[in-house]
Formats: C-alpha cells, structure tokens, sequence
C-alpha cells in the first residue's frame, strides 16, 4: 500500500462518509447542511414581473427576485402561453444584457438626485432672485450672449449639481414658457424612440410635449432601422413574422443579420428549425455567430448585397419565368405585384426610358381620382381598370371596389409571339461603372401611348433576354460584362458564381415545393446604406416572384429596431394627445438633425452627383438641402419649425389658415427650413427620454456637440458660417450616466424599469406583457410619468399667465393612408390647433373628448370607442374638476396602460371588429372571423402571464392561437390590397424623383465613394454592428458586460489589415476621419475580412476612453466617424405609399458607407 | 453491482449561440461578491481558444486530473496526497490570477461627480484587486467570437492536419462549461481536508464550507479548474448545480435561463462499484465506452432493485440524459482522458460548409441533399475528437451523421415527400423522437428532476446574527476576517449592499458596489505582482 493510499485511508477515518471502494470519492449524506448558505443565499422574499424597457426587441417577461426590499438578481419567466404542440416554445426570453440589469439599480452610475450645471443654476438663481420671475430669469440668461455662452460651453465638461425636483421642474417650465412665447412652441422637440419597449413612459412625455404644441422627432427613420424599401413595395411601414414563424420556413436565408447576437431571445427558433430540415444560409461579411448556424456562409464584401440579389433575381427569373412558367410564382405575381400593369415608355433621343403607371385617366374616364387608377391588358388584349388600386381607396365611388378582385386574367408580359410584333429599346440606368444598359422590350400602343408592364421592363432591367428582343444581353451566366449575371457579380460581391446560383436554385425549388415558405432574415447589415432601399428591393423581388410573401413561413423578416407597438391605436391617441386636440406636430429625425446640427452645410457635392446617368437634370445645380426645401415646400415632408416665425403669432389673425397662406404668398413669411440657421429658426429646448442620443443614435456626434449644443468637440474644421450652441436647454430624463445626461443642461432622475408599471410588446413575438414595480423609486428618483406630470404642473402655473389660450397654426405634409396621400406636388396643410397653456397639467392626467368624438384613426380605418370611454371612466374613475371634469383619469401609469389596452385592436376585439366592418365595406370583401369580439385584455391580466394579442385592422395578418403571425396574410388570403398606388406590392416607382436617381425598378447601386464625394481619404471600411454586449449605449457600461467583454470601447480588424498597420491585439488605436476620432483598443481576429474594420454600435465615451493623440480631447462615440447623408427620394411625398407618416416615411440616417483611417497610437494612454 | 443515481446534464452545442446568459444568471445568482469576482461557476467559451483560465487543458501544465500509473493504476496527475502535504504552502500547479484574470471595476461616480474641467468626465478601470488604476489585458471571455489569437488553445495542438486560421477556413463553435460532477472527482481526490464530497444521493460535488482550510489542491487537482479560491473567505467555492433548486425539482439557473434551450437536466443511473475500473482503461480512447457502459439500463432489474425511490427510479427512465447519451449517443463527455468520468456532456456541433470544397464544386453533396456531409464542415472532426472522445474521431462522426441524418429525414416530411430512414443506426421512432428532444425541446422534456430525498429540503441553518455581514460590527472573528465560522453569502450580500447602497451620499464604499468594498482583499492571499508594493 502506497503512503498516498495510506493518507486516503485515514482521511476515511477523520470524517464520517463513505469512501468509494477505491478510494477515489468521497460521498457524504446529508449534504444540505455544509453549504447551507447557498441555501440561504437562493432564499428571497418576493419575485416580481417585469422586462427591460432598452429600445431592444426582446420584450422578454422577467422575474425579479427581491430580498429585504433589495433587488437582487433577475431570471426569465418561462410562462409564455404555448404556440402548439409541433414546435418549439417561447420560453425562456432573455439575453445575458437584460440578466445583468439588476446591477444598475444599485450601481454608481445610477442617477439618484436632479442635477444641473453649476454654472447654469447660479446664473438661473440670481436672475431669478433679482426679477422675481422664472420666465424672466431664463429669458435674460438665454439671450445675454455672454451668460448663454458660459453655460453651453460648460456643456459635457461636469460641474452638475443637485438640486431639488422643484428648483429643477420650474427651470425647466420656465425654459419651455419662454421659448413657446418667445420663438413659438415647435421650437420645442422632444425624444423618445420605441413606444413598444414602454409605451406608457413613452407616451406620457410625448403627450406633454404634443399639449403644447412641440415637436416630436421620429427615430426609426432616423436610426436607419426603417427599410424604405417597406413603404415603397408594401405601403406598410414594417411589417414581420414573429419569431415563431421561422419554424414554418423551409429555408432561411440571414442576410446581414446576426440573429444570435441581435436576436438573442429568437435565435434558438433558427437552431430548432434546421432539425426540421431548414436550410440556413448566411450571408455576411464576417465570420460571425449567426454563421456557426449556417449550412452555407456567403462572405460578401459589405454593401454589395444587393449585387448578389440582383444576380440570383436574374437566375431566377431566368429558369423560373422564362425558361419554364412556374404556375405558383406566375399566379401569384399577377394577383399581388404591379408586374402585370402597364407603363408609358418616353422617347429618349433614338430609344425609350420608362416613364410612369397608365392610368384610367390616360384612357379618357372622368371618374374621380382616374389618375391613380391603374391599368392592366386583359389576356384578351383590352386595356382594364382592375379594383384596389389607391384611386378607389379614398373615393365614394371606390366604396366597395378597394380590393383585389380579378374579373380578367392580365396579361403578364406584352411578348405574346416570337419575335413581337411590337417593340421599343428602353435604356436603362446602370451604377456599376458602364454606360446606361440598351434592352428591348415589347410594347403596345393603347390610349395612343406606347406602353408595356412591368414585367417585361423587369426582364430588361434584369438582363434576362428573350429571342427577338433587340438590345445588349448576357449570352449567358457566365458573362461578366453584362448585369445582372452570377458572374457579373463575383469580383462585386467575393461570391462564388456558381454558389449564387445554386442557392438561388435551391430557395426558388423549395418555394415552388412548400407554397412560399422561404424567408429571408434581413438586419442592419443590409439595411443602414445610403442605397439600403435599393438593396431590399433587390432582396424582395426574390421573394415577391416566389410568392414568399403573405405566406407563413415565408417572405422577409426584418429585425432592425421598430419593435412593433401592438396596441398601436391607443398608444397613438395617449402620445399624440390626439384624445384633447389634433393634429400632433410630428416631424421626420434625420431631416430635423440634418439641419439643426448643420450636417448640411458639409455636404458640398452637387445633389445632381449621385443621379441617374439617364437623369433630366432636376437636381443639377442643387445641393442636398435644397432639396429638403423643395420636399417641405412641396407639403411631402414636414419640418420644425415650420416658419420663421412664431405660429401663435399667425393665429392671432380671425383666419388665420388664409392669413398664413397670404404672408407665405407674399414672401412676409419664409420656410424655416429655407434657413435653419436664422436664430428665429432654431430649436430651443430638447428633451430627451428613454434615449441616449449623443451616446447613441446621434450619426455625426461631434456636429451636433459644436453646432447643436456649443460644446467642446473634436470637429477639425468647423464651418465657421454655422453657429454654435443653438439649443437654450438640453433637458435629459435617466437611470444612469450616459452622454445625453453628461451634455444635459438638467438630469432628472428616473426609475428603472424594475421600479414602475408599464406595457411592453415587440414584433418578435404575439404577447404584451407588463412592467411592475419590484421595489419604489429609490432615493429621488421617479418615473417618467411622474416627472412629466411634475413638469406639466410647474408649466402650467406659470404658463397660465404667461402664456394662457393660444391659436397655433400647426404645418402639416400629406399623410400616409389619409386621402392627403393622392395630393401629388402641393403645399403644406395647415391646421389651427386652440392650446389652453393653463390647463396642460389638467389635460395629460385625463382621457379627452375626441376620443370618441372623432374616433381614435389607425391606418385608414377609425374606432370609435364609447364603450371603451365609459368602461375606462368606471376603472379608472373620473376626473372631479377643471376642464377635464367628468373625463376618465389617467393620473397613474398602471390606469394608462389600462386606456392603451382598452383602445387597441389587437387587445380588444370589439373595436378590432368594427375595423374590419369598415375594411369591408371599403372593399366590399369579408373579413369575417378575423376578429374575435370578446378578446378582451385588461392590464391585470398582463402583469399575469404574457398575453397574445388579436388580429386587428391595426396590422396586416392574421394571428389566433392556432396561427402564427406573419404579415399580409390578410391581404393575400382575404384579397385586401396593399396600402399602395396599385393596391399590389411594387416593383416599380414612377415618381420622377426616383427616375432622376435610377431607381425606378430593382436595381445594384454600390456604396458611395466617399473618396469622390468628400476627399476622405481613409481606406478602411467603417461598420457599427450591433454589440454583443449592449444594445446600443445600454449596458455597454454595465460591469458585468465589461468583463465577459474586454471591458471598453474596441475596434475589430483583421489579421491582415493589423499586420500592414504594425497593430497587435489589444493595442490602443485611434481611427480618424473627417467627421472625428474615436480611441479604442484593437481586437484582431481572422474572422474579420480584410479591409473592413467593425466598431460595435454605441461604445459611449464614458467608459475607459482616453484623451486622442490627435486633437488632446477625449475620444468620441462610434458614431463620431459618421454622418447623416440625406437620400433625396427618401423625401418624395404626396404619392400613394410614397407619403409621409410618422415613423412610416422620411430619410434613413444611414451611417454604413463610411471610411476611417486607422492608426496604431501611443500605449501611454492619458484620462484626464 | 451497486447502482447509484446522479443528476448530470447535457447541452447540445449545435444550439449555443454563444449568449453568455448562463454565465451571467449564474454570476448574479452565485458570485457577485467580494473575495469571487474573478470567478464564474458557469462559462462558455469560444472554440478554438484559450479557455478560462487561460489554457487550462494543458495538463502537461497544470496537471490536472488523474493518470495511470506505469502498473495501470490511477493517481492524481499532480501527485497523490502525500505529495500534496508536502507541497501545501508552494503549490505551483495553480493558475494565477492572471491566468483567470484580474477582476477590474471603473470609477463610475466621477460621471456624476467631477467638477467643471475641460473635458469629458471618464470612468478609466481600477483592479478590483488592488484598486489601482489598469489596462486591461485579459478576461474570463477574452477571445470571444475568435477575438485576439487562439492559436494557444491547447487542443487544437492536438488536431494533427494542420488547421489555418484564416479567414476562408474560419470556424468557431461556443463551449459552456460547469463543474462536471464527475463520477471520479480527482478535487474530492485532491482535498488534504476531506471537504470536498459527492453528494451520495444525486452526485452533486460540493465544498464543505465548515470543513474547507484553503489548502488550493482541488484547484490544481481539478483538470478543469472549476474548483475556485474565494481570497476573501479563503475557502475554496465552486459550482454547487444549483443543489438549493434542484432539490426542489427546479433546473438549474444555467439551464432554465439557457435561451438556446440547449440545456438538458435528468437522472443517470450508474454502477458506482466499476467506476475505478472504467476510469482505469489503458487506451484512453477507450474511456468514452468505459463510461457509457457504466451507465444502468433504468429498465434493467439491478436498478429496480437498487432501492431508489420510486420518483427517481421513474425520472431515470423519462432521462432526456440516458437518452441523448446512451440511446442516442449523440450527447459525448468532455476531456474522458482527464479521467474524472465528467458528467456533463456535449452534442457536438454542425458547422457550414468549407467554401474551399464549394467553390470547386465538391461541396460534398449528394444531389437533391441540402446538407453537407460531415466531412466538408469547416469544425475538423479531428478538433472535436480532441475534446470529447480523447482523439477518437469515430463516435464524434457517428454523432453528427445522427444529427445530419435527422435533418435530411425531417427535410422530406417538412417538404410533404416520402422520407427515408438513413442508416445511422436508429429506428423511425427513435429518430422522432431524438427530434421531439432536440427540436421541440419542451420544458417538461428537457428538465426531469425529481425532488430530493434522504434530506428534508430547505433546512436553513445559517440564521446568524443579522450584524454578520461582512464589515459589520459582528464580524470581528479572533483571528481576523477569514477566521471562524464563513462569512454568510447571503447576508453578506442583502445587508452589506443594503447597508451600502441605501446610504445618501456616494462613498468611496460604493465605487463597486456589486463586487468591491473599497477595502481590497486581505493582504498577501494573492502573489504580489512584480514592482508592486
């Protein structure tokens, strides 16, 4: 026996226990008394319901476990009701971000008192002392240049002090007083993205802001997260599966989405579904955690996705249309795309461009709205008007006739012989470096124009040729001088020819077999290009020809941002105030940023520079923001402020409508945005909730630190024409430290999402679910809604004198799915809102009359809720006095949760089903048993168990507990049209601005050469994906983010590009461009393509940032490398689905085609 | 035959998605506290890589785990106990903090703080160890997603073709990891104390706080390093597999929280008297089988008559475990040749294609086959075998043609066409239902726990005293802070944070509030670094 057997012997003896016969283990009983303090560690006191209300799209329930009144940690609810017994379920939702939130309540970052700037309070105290009023007090500082000077520069430099919720509530009233009377109340915005992560935190700050008449600015255009590809096929802002639907896909392709990263909650439905025999595509630059999943990964070079999708349309349209006819995708093509209607074709010099849509009016009818009529050849020949395009939509005549009922097969192509009788050789526009394409199509002569479809100009734009046809063609797939071919493609794109191909073949085959189930997971990747639109479109097209579309299982999924407000219509009412007065002003983020932090002063090309090489010239001559001026001008875009001068003014007139229209005609009075750098013309006072934009989604940070703010910034060159510091008050509401709040003249401090009532819903999946608080507010800090309500009443006591019953002559742009959308080129429309100043405080904390009064409008249908009034009035109860007397309350956030459930659709299927009566009497189709009348979900319920919602007017499919929603259902299997001009998804858009861009049809534009448009001068390919560990600036701070992470602000590269520029891993780099610098450590990897260098989105400069070697400041966000680049046809307006809505319609801050130069810095790094 | 049950684990690593919510429930839940900042029960790592500690499958290094003696006997790699006696205050087979990383915060409350300057206030880190200012230079998770180089990921030394990693060939897979509560645990082999045990009447491996003196041998002897060293208490803590839920019949956090779903918790029954015979083979390729056939048919009569209850006896035979492991045997252990006989075991992961193969047109395919053959996916076979089956890359193939083979099965039902069954060795039924438990993974099938017995669950002795928290004025043991009894984690943590965090004003003690006290951790448990005082 050895002397270790001889010790383990012993050992035996020293403890009661049982030593395995060899010795080797030791086995004890009763081992639930050594480590009980683990058991006492697990034990707690309650567990409380309640998710994370960061604009994510998770909307995962959690359980919040609390011991002695502390929050402690927090684990998934795995209750989720179940989705069937053949698939997979939801539970658990969560992602190692929202299980590290806990660490915030108690954490240092944590926003405990109000603070303010030092400078700005004694400035703000003395005056005050001295004039005796609030509103005179900020008056003198805001206008004294030298005060006002001190404080802005202070701006993001510390010195915040605490001060008192009420010394901070009346600064803040006084500032909004002064600016409403002074300059006119759309000089105040306010900001707050995402209702859906929390409507009702949302919703209170943006009713304040709307009873005053302010601004607020629109974020999913402006974080470029809305394809605009999605009103421009469907006329629908964004609409997708839930997650649950990918398991109904038979095949996947993920197409610049990393879905377990961004996704992290839905991932595993990807992961499940390939054991049902789902092929999983990835199509991506890097080697990321989406293509561990693949059975296929495309390495494509960034931005050439569209490249790609235009080769596989060709082979597709090739094999599948013109080789062979594939009954499913020919059906459906004619029923639901603009493929079959017909197009004037233009003489240009000694060949044809596309021109527009014929109309009925082309054909002599007199009926009302004949020009957005459009027209099809019947397979007979003669020329028909079919139902459901968007002149039968907002007519009396079209009552009854807005569907998609085909008397007559149409025709889909004009080539009935070989060769055609009839043909034109069109030209068409091409961006890959050659001279316009020269392709025929065949034509016909009706109502004397000559004309041919879409499809047949599709299969030109496509190169797919057909004998007879003149013009330039590929002789085959292996031609690679000719778009759109695989081969073509290759040295684009980096993929294979022979892979586009054969996964093209692939995704067509398994559409053809399953009906449609093929569905495309499109992300940020793709999307946040100048040209992402032209991109998607290229992307749709493959799946609108395989009848994707509609289907379960099937068409494209895009998760970027959005997240879907489910019971949108009582969200809307609650924060647009629309239930006191209307219309709300709503204005478009990127044009508002574009202007006010003078990004468009930098823009020097020539709007003409990017236009088609067939262009008329419409923007030669112009640059970017005169074209913004054009489009606000034109009432397609609305801007803030509207006119330079104050609009209560103008409603002081007796008409005041006529008066304002008089002074526009007269040239009195001007566009604001004609000169956004007018003092009159600036916005004043900002506030910002539920959002960290200067950390964030602020593209071109360092314009708006120097122009918007007058801070320090690290812009090299600033234009010295633009002036600094234009905002009077920077007014931050948060949890924690964050840019917004360091650059903020007040911060209030706000209660987390563990310590309030609030609703959350996501397009992921079909249920809302509440927010409840675990514990109180700690130490003064108070939740949105109780800060506003705080807000409102220091406003209203000084507003009533100050201020007291106002005309407000509000500028509005053609609206989206409003008869407003047939307007074409026009002016703006102008309403005169009454706004009783005293009574704001009143008016937030109750239900208004106009809710059943005028009905509560939602995508072209309006409830009308008196029940709903009545029903809220008795759990609610009703207000005892003032102007809101006899009004339901809405005092508390759990009773406005109870109104947003009440007036929704999709939680209460009464009004549900009134939508779809009026739907049906519009179209005169049913859509009975759609609707479920008695679904009905209350807010208890919700705080509950998640809860699914109902099919309602409010979206575009079907959902029940037997069906999984995916959108347009409803339009393809109950022929309800799309919100287009056709009625049908679009492949083509003939607004002449999108002629001038090229853009008419699907097509491949690369990404904009920055070399050419600006000098830069960096070659490194500049990417802000979405972090593993945030989303976007939230949790990047987070300590247990940090250190699973390498704990501050990174820049990924390949071995390669490292190796030329001397950078090892871990060294400290600086990346430069025009825009600003960023510091960071370099992660080098062999994931990473060469060439392309990833700063993950939103690494705040908070954290472990250091001073730049280049201008000695401290290095910026990720986005101060970027800027906003305006698109102009992301401006067009007044054109069916091309109108403005809200979030619907407006230009993208794009922020992808950037390019930095990057250097390896000192490794001596300095903080202060 | 002395049959014996265990509650062991899997996790299908073709559904990680790398997420890292295991670790962070877990961390919140177990180690957010003073003395285990550095220490995560639960991690996942990106394959290739180093691991956390960094390279902690060298065992030519750390000598971890068993091996035989040249008379076919085992013996802790890193020598038995009497060596151990020997080397007790020198142990130098023991990772340094720096091989796990130094656990660093930042100074937050200078956002709020810092006085009109002219810049940008900033947080920069400070080592939560001693509380200077840092770079940071390593972490638990450090080559996330491939990040920096992973070339010192020991086994991919093993893989004998030579792997690239360049960007054409890239692959990566995720590997979570927890105490394996092996069936041979060389830590509870390694214990100069006997405080390491397993428990008799689930197999979970514990510390035994009372009895625990600090010596650090479970560290080395653990092949996988998941035995850790509070510096606070000076006791050694580790993954408990949530023995507090489990007993209760409740998943483990790490499970339940999974948003991959890929975590699967049951019973094993075992024959506890061949376990020295099964960790003893001398091919060590053979130890994979070894350990399978230790494993007890719950159907078989020696199990029935093993005299378990009868609610374990039931979950033995409802064990999605038993069946991903041993019907199935797509489910393998990690490391066998470490010899612990490990009890948490992997699904190895498809991968995509090699573009190399697909570009020229042999992308392996059969016609009309979407799905690749297992020997065209980028993760080499070879490197899998390397973790799982001791370099043997049969069963790691046969596992994955399982899983390829129910794809393409799947595919023609999904598709409405007449499938037919592969020759991958499982009926018609058994391939729905190995579907049914990967696919549709419902809760109830993927958690079959039952309750505990031989113990009335939920006997709390830590009562205390309520001023016990760590810094209260209970706390003052005769010998300093980590004499007498340990520290209650529990109160520790409510009151202590309570305590802190509750204050008005922000104080140097709450710079880290969630891991730090201000007060650093007690002298000279730790190397002192080069150059430090």
């Amino acid at each position: 026996m050895s002397a270790e057997d001889l010790l383990l012997k012993t050992g035996r003896f020293l403890r009661r226990s049982a030593t395995g016969r060899d010795l080797h283990t030791l086995f004890l009983k009763g081992g639930t008394e050594g480590d009980a303090f683990y058991r006492d560690r697990w034990s707690h006191d309650k567990v409380v319901r309640s998710t994370h209300g960061v604009n994510c799209t998770g909307s995962c329930s959690w359980k919040v476990y609390v011991k002695d009144g502390i929050i402690t940690w927090e684990t998934q609810e795995t209750d989720y009701p179940g989705v069937g017994p053949d698939r997979p379920e939801y539970e658990p939702r969560g992602c190692p971000r929202g299980a590290a939130f806990s660490w915030y309540t108690y954490s240092p970052t944590r926003i405990r008192y109000p603070y303010a700037r030092g400078v700005l309070v004694e400035m703000y105290a003395e005056a005050k002392e001295r004039l005796g009023d609030p509103v005179a007090a900020w008056a003198e500082i805001t206008t004294n240049p030298e005060q006002r000077r001190r404080y802005q520069s202070a701006r993001g430099r510390g010195g915040l002090v605490r001060v008192s919720w009420d010394l901070a509530t009346e600064l803040v009233a006084a500032a909004h007083v002064h600016t409403i009377k002074t300059y006119g109340p759309d000089r105040v915005a306010g900001f707050s993205p995402i209702p859906a992560m929390s409507m009702v935190s949302q919703a209170v700050g943006s009713r304040f802001v709307s009873l005053i008449g302010g601004t607020m600015l629109s974020f999913y255009d402006w974080y470029a997260d809305l394809p605009v590809a999605s009103p421009q096929v469907f006329g629908d802002q964004t609409d997708v599966p839930e997650s649950a639907d990918w398991w109904d896909a038979a095949y996947l392709m993920l197409w610049g989405s990393n879905v377990p990263v961004t996704r992290t909650p839905d991932a595993h439905w990807m992961a499940e579904a390939r054991y049902r025999g789902q092929k999983v595509v990835v199509v991506s630059p890097d080697y990321n955690d989406a293509a561990k999943f693949a059975d296929e990964f495309l390495a494509v070079r960034p931005g050439t996705d569209g490249a790609l999708a235009m080769a596989m349309g060709h082979v597709l349209l090739k094999e599948f249309f013109v080789d062979r006819d594939t009954p499913p995708f020919t059906d459906y093509v004619r029923r639901f795309t603009d493929l079959p209607f017909l197009v004037t074709l233009e003489r240009r010099g000694d060949a044809y461009v596309p021109g527009r849509f014929l109309s009925a009016e082309d054909l002599g009818s007199e009926e009302e709205a004949a020009g957005w009529k459009t027209v099809f050849l019947a397979e007979s020949g003669e020329p028909v008007v079919p139902n459901g395009s968007a002149g039968f939509r907002w007519t009396d005549s079209g009552e009854g006739r807005w569907n998609l009922d085909l008397d007559h097969q149409p025709k889909l192509t004009l080539y009935d012989s070989q060769p055609p009788p009839e043909c034109a050789e069109v030209l068409l526009p091409r961006f890959d470096g050659g001279r316009p394409l020269r392709r025929g199509v065949p034509t016909k002569q009706v109502a004397g124009r000559t004309v041919t479809t879409v499809y047949d100009l599709l299969l030109a734009q496509y190169g797919v040729p057909r004998p007879g046809l003149p013009g330039t063609w590929p002789t085959g797939y292996d031609d690679a001088s000719e778009p759109y071919t695989p081969a073509w493609q290759e040295p684009i794109t980096g993929v294979p020819a022979a892979r586009a191909e054969k996964i093209v073949r692939e995704f067509a085959r398994t559409a053809e077999a399953t009906g449609g189930r093929c569905m495309f997971i499109l992300g940020a990747g793709t999307t946040q290009w100048f040209h992402g639109d032209t991109t998607y479109r290229a992307f749709l097209s493959l799946l609108l020809l395989t009848g994707c579309q509609g289907r379960n299982g099937g068409g494209w999924a895009h998760y970027v941002g959005q997240e879907k407000c489910r019971p949108q219509a009582g969200w809307a009412l609650l924060a647009g105030a629309l239930d006191w007065q209307r219309p709300p002003r709503q204005v478009p983020g990127a044009l508002f940023w574009y202007l006010h932090t003078d990004q468009w002063r930098y823009d020097h090309f020539d709007a003409g520079e990017l236009t088609s090489p067939l262009a008329t010239g419409l923007f030669r001559g112009k640059r970017t923001s005169d074209l913004v001026t054009e489009a606000v001008r034109n009432g397609w875009m609305p801007m803030a402020p509207a006119f330079d001068r104050n609009p209560l003014e103008l409603g002081e007139a007796e008409d005041p409508v006529a008066h304002t229209r008089a002074e526009l005609a007269a040239g009195r009075l001007r566009l604001a945005a004609e000169t956004p750098d007018d003092p009159r013309n600036w916005p004043r006072v900002l506030t910002l909730w539920r959002s960290n934009l200067l950390g964030s989604s602020a593209k071109g940070s360092e314009y708006f630190l120097h122009h918007l703010l007058g801070a320090t910034s690290n812009l090299e060159h600033p234009d010295p024409r633009a002036p600094a510091g234009k905002l009077d008050l920077l007014l931050t509401l948060d949890f924690r430290m964050t840019s917004s709040t360091i650059f903020s003249d007040v911060v209030l401090p706000a209660a987390t999402w563990y310590e309030k009532h609030d609703l959350s819903s996501t397009d992921m999946h079909p249920f809302v679910h509440a927010f409840n608080p675990a514990i109180s507010p700690p130490w003064q800090t108070r939740t949105d809604f109780a800060a506003f309500h705080a807000i409102a009443r220091s406003f209203s006591a000084l507003a009533k004198d100050h201020l007291g019953v106002r005309r407000d002559v509000v500028a509005l742009a053609h609206q989206h799915d409003t008869p407003g959308e047939l307007a074409g080129r026009g002016q703006p429309e102008l309403a005169v809102v009454e706004r009783d100043y005293g009574a704001v405080a009143e008016k937030l904390a109750a239900l208004g009359p106009l809710t059943e009064k005028l009905g509560i409008p939602v995508k072209g249908v309006t409830f009308r809720p008196d029940e709903e009034v009545t029903w809220l009035g008795e759990r609610c109860g009703l207000v005892p006095r003032g102007v809101a007397k006899g009004r339901p309350e809405l005092d508390t956030e759990a009773k406005a949760c109870e109104a947003i459930l009440a007036l929704s659709g999709v939680s209460n299927g009464r009004l549900a089903a009134q939508g779809f009566r009026q739907l049906a009497r519009r179209t005169g189709r049913s859509f009975e048993g759609l609707a479920a009348e008695g679904h009905r979900i209350v807010f208890a319920d919700t705080q509950a168990r998640p809860v699914p919602v109902a099919a309602s007017p409010e979206w575009s499919g079907k959902e029940s507990h037997d069906r999984r929603y995916a959108p347009f259902t409803i339009n393809v299997e109950n022929g309800k049209p799309w919100h287009t001009l056709t009625g049908r998804m679009h492949f083509f858009l003939d607004h002449e601005w999108m002629h001038e861009y090229g853009e008419a049809l699907p097509i491949y534009r690369p990404p904009l050469d920055l070399a050419a448009l600006y000098g830069e001068s960096g070659t490194l390919r500049y990417l802000t994906p979405h972090s593993k560990w945030s989303i976007h600036s939230e949790y990047q701070d987070n300590l247990l983010m940090l250190s699973l992470s390498r704990g501050g602000p990174t820049i990924w590269m390949s071995t390669e590009d490292a190796a030329d520029l001397g950078i090892a891993d871990n060294d400290w780099v600086e990346a430069v461009n025009r825009n600003g610098v960023v510091v960071a450590r370099a992660i080098v990897s062999h994931r990473m393509p060469k060439g392309t260098v990833f700063m993950y989105h939103a690494q705040d400069r908070l954290i472990d940032v250091p001073k730049s070697e280049a201008t000695g400041l401290r290095g910026g966000v990720h986005n101060a490398l970027t800027r906003v680049l305006i698109k102009p046809t992301h401006l067009i307006g007044g054109h069916a689905q091309l109108s403005y809505g809200f979030n619907y319609l407006g230009p993208t801050g794009n922020q992808r085609d950037e390019i930095t130069t990057i250097r390896r810095r000192s490794q001596e790094v300095r903080y202060r | 035959m002395k049959v014996m049950a265990q509650i062991a684990m899997v996790m299908n690593l073709d559904k990680c998605i790398g997420c890292h919510t295991c670790s962070v429930t877990c961390k919140q839940t177990w180690t957010n506290r003073p003395g285990v900042e550095y220490v995560w029960f639960n991690n996942v790592e990106t394959r290739p890589g180093q691991g956390y500690p960094r390279r902690y499958e060298d065992q030519e290094r750390w000598r971890g785990g068993w091996e035989l003696t040249r008379g076919g006997r085992l013996k802790p790699k890193a020598g038995g106990r009497l060596r151990k006696l020997l080397t007790i205050f020198a142990n130098p087979l023991m990772p340094s903090i720096d091989d796990y990383y130094q656990p660093w915060t930042y100074d937050y409350q200078n956002l709020t703080d810092a006085p009109l300057s002219d810049d940008v206030p900033v947080a920069p880190p400070r080592s939560l160890i001693t509380g200077d200012p840092m770079k940071i230079e390593w972490s638990a998770n450090w080559d996330d997603d491939l990040g920096g180089d992973p070339s010192p990921d020991p086994v991919l030394a093993t893989v004998s073709e030579q792997v690239k990693l360049s960007f054409e060939q890239a692959y990566m897979f995720y590997l979570p990891r927890i105490c394996e509560h092996c069936l041979n645990p060389s830590c509870v082999a390694s214990c100069p104390s006997g405080a390491l045990y397993k428990r008799a009447e689930d197999g979970i491996v514990l510390v035994d706080q009372d009895r625990c003196r600090g010596w650090r041998m479970c560290v080395t002897g653990c092949p996988y390093k998941k035995v850790y060293f509070n510096h606070k208490t000076g006791k050694a803590e580790k993954c408990t597999f949530c023995y507090p839920r489990v007993e209760v019949g409740l998943p483990t956090v790490c499970s339940e929280t999974c948003v991959g779903r890929l975590r699967y918790l049951g019973v094993l029954l075992y024959d506890a008297d061949r376990v020295t015979e099964a960790a003893s083979v001398a091919d060590e390729r053979d130890l994979y089988q070894a350990q399978l056939d230790l494993f007890v048919d719950p159907y078989d009569p020696a199990a029935e008559r093993a005299g378990l209850p009868a609610d374990w006896l039931e979950a033995a035979r409802r064990s999605p475990i038993y069946d991903l492991i041993k019907r199935y045997r797509i489910a393998l252990p990690l490391h066998p040749e470490y010899r612990t006989l490990p009890m948490v075991w992997y699904v190895p992961p498809l991968s995509p294609v090699v573009d190399a193969l697909s570009t020229t047109g042999h992308d392996g395919e059969d016609a009309g086959n979407l799905f690749a053959a297992i020997d065209s996916l980028r993760i080499p076979v070879e490197y899998l075998a390397g973790l799982f089956t001791a370099g043997d890359p049969a069963p790691v193939t046969a596992a994955l043609r399982r899983l390829a083979a129910m794809r393409s099965y799947m595919r023609a039902v999904n598709l409405g066409q007449d499938p037919v069954l592969p020759d991958v060795g499982l009926s018609e039924e058994e391939l729905n239902a190995m579907y049914r438990l990967l696919a549709l993974a419902k809760y109830d099938d993927r958690y079959v726990i039952p309750t505990a017995y031989g113990n009335v669950p939920g006997v709390v002795e830590e009562g205390g005293c309520s001023l016990d928290y760590d810094g209260g004025p209970g706390m003052q043991g005769p010998f300093g802070e980590a004499s007498g009894r340990p520290v209650p984690v529990s109160i520790e943590s409510f009151h202590g944070l309570k305590e802190r965090q509750t204050g008005d004003e922000i104080t140097q003690d709450r710079i880290n509030l969630l891991n730090w006290d201000g007060r650093g951790a007690p002298a000279g448990l730790f190397p002192r670094r080069k150059g430090k005082s």
